[in-house]
């Protein structure tokens, strides 16, 4: 019960952190709709092209994102020496983890839910009438991007030139989500969509095989 | 040392005796022809790579739960032995795959995840010479090197599924599958010295 409920209490200061600045959400949804528009410049698809190019790209788009947004989860604790005192308040360093994963996971949905519509535009791509298995994939996609990506910004946080190493150490991890999560989006985003629930099943086990991790090797990752 | 001299005479003289098993002995394969004998050498050391990075996993738990240097000192080394034996396997495969297959690369379910994995062991290495501090850069990099190990499955199964010319599994594949027996002793001899030459 303490775990859930320091959880909640630190995810409360993540979201409180972040809605006072908005900073990493207004930055992420700009990088994103960059990356985007940047893709369509360098392929210029045709219809057909863009049904099956799209997804992957918007994928990555998120992938490059996530790897730039879950810098400042951990260096942000350090500037002000706050992770310490964060160990110190909480029982088991698990809810730290859990807190910042959850929070960076809703980061992300809401950069992904605010981005859907333009890219679909832009792509030319209709994503209303599967919205809610797209939401789905999205969710449990973004879920392992976060959960892979807050461990390792733990790690890349204490090294030189982590602002390099995250996306060095985080991308190469992520290939099976980019792989899964993208083949299941273009599929349900064709003219027959289909949904690969085998592909969903596999991102499900994917974020529990990393939160299973992150949940024996959370408090190594932030020993001092 | 004497131990260690031993070792070293032993792989050399194992490695030798694959290399000439290789040419002399293994009869020639009817399609493929000589280039097909490549693969004693491809598929040993990409095995000798995998158990490398197993037993760098296996060090890098170690370390976390008993914090010797030494188990740091034995992942250290698995990384970098394995990453050679992973980037003589992704130079020699293009090599056979060109006159078999008539292209160099392509993005199968086995090639990508060796290529991933080799990758992620080049992270590994990295984050290791990003870190000052000794029992930081062990304690650290063992973590990474204990995900990227979880990682390596489901690189590979998300792309035999999903994406997928790599030859079917030859060994302890199903029914139908299989070496001609020569070849069969020749490779798995050829297995024996690269993990001889390992433990050296």
């Amino acid at each position: 019960m303490s775990l859930l409920a320091n959880t909640a209490t630190l995810l409360g200061k993540e979201l409180r952190t972040e809605f006072r600045s908005r900073e990493l959400l207004t930055t992420t949804v700009v990088f994103i709709l960059v990356v985007l528009i940047l893709f369509s410049f360098a392929i210029s698809p045709t219809a057909v092209e863009s049904r099956e190019f799209g997804p992957g790209l918007l994928w990555l788009a998120i992938l490059f994102a996530a790897s730039l947004m879950l810098q400042p989860c951990f260096l942000r604790e350090q500037v002000n020496d706050t992770l310490s005192s964060l160990r110190l308040a909480v029982s088991d360093p698990f809810a730290i983890f859990l807190a910042k994963l959850l929070a960076n996971t809703l980061f992300l949905l809401v950069t992904e839910i605010l981005m859907l519509p333009l890219f679909a535009a832009f792509y030319n791509i209709p994503v209303l009438p599967q919205l809610h298995y797209l939401l789905l994939v999205l969710f449990l996609g973004s879920l392992g991007v976060s959960i892979a990506g807050t461990a390792l910004s733990a790690i890349s946080a204490q090294a030189r030139m982590r602002e390099l190493l995250l996306p060095l150490l985080l991308l190469p991890l992520l290939t099976p989500v980019l792989v899964v999560s993208a083949t299941v989006s273009v599929s349900l985003l064709d003219r027959e969509p289909v949904v690969q629930w085998k592909g969903i099943g596999f991102l499900a086990i994917f974020d529990l095989v990393f939160l299973t991790a992150v949940w024996l090797f959370g408090e190594y990752l932030l020993e001092e | 040392m004497g131990k260690r001299i031993l070792f070293g005479i032993a792989a050399v003289f194992l490695v030798v005796a694959g290399a000439y098993a290789s040419f002399y002995i293994a009869p020639t394969e009817r399609t493929m022809g000589l280039i097909q004998r490549i693969f004693y050498f491809h598929a040993a050391t990409a095995w000798a790579g995998e158990t490398t990075f197993f037993v760098c996993f296996v060090a890098n738990l170690l370390y976390i739960w008993k914090r010797d240097s030494k188990y740091d000192w034995l992942g250290v080394t698995c990384a970098e032995v394995g990453l050679v034996c992973i980037t003589v396997v992704l130079i020699t495969g293009p090599i056979w795959a060109h006159p078999v297959w008539g292209i160099w690369w392509t993005w199968d379910a086995r090639l990508t995840s060796t290529f991933v994995l080799w990758l992620l062991y080049i992270s590994y290495l990295l984050l290791r010479s990003l870190i000052e501090e000794p029992d930081r850069r062990a304690l650290l990099s063992a973590l990474f090197g204990v995900f990227a190990f979880l990682d390596v499955p489901l690189v590979f199964f998300s792309i035999r599924w999903w994406r997928t010319q790599h030859p079917a599994p030859v060994i302890m594949g199903g029914s139908g599958s299989g070496l001609d027996p020569t070849m069969n002793k020749v490779f798995f001899f050829n297995v024996l010295a690269m993990h001889v030459l390992l433990r050296f």
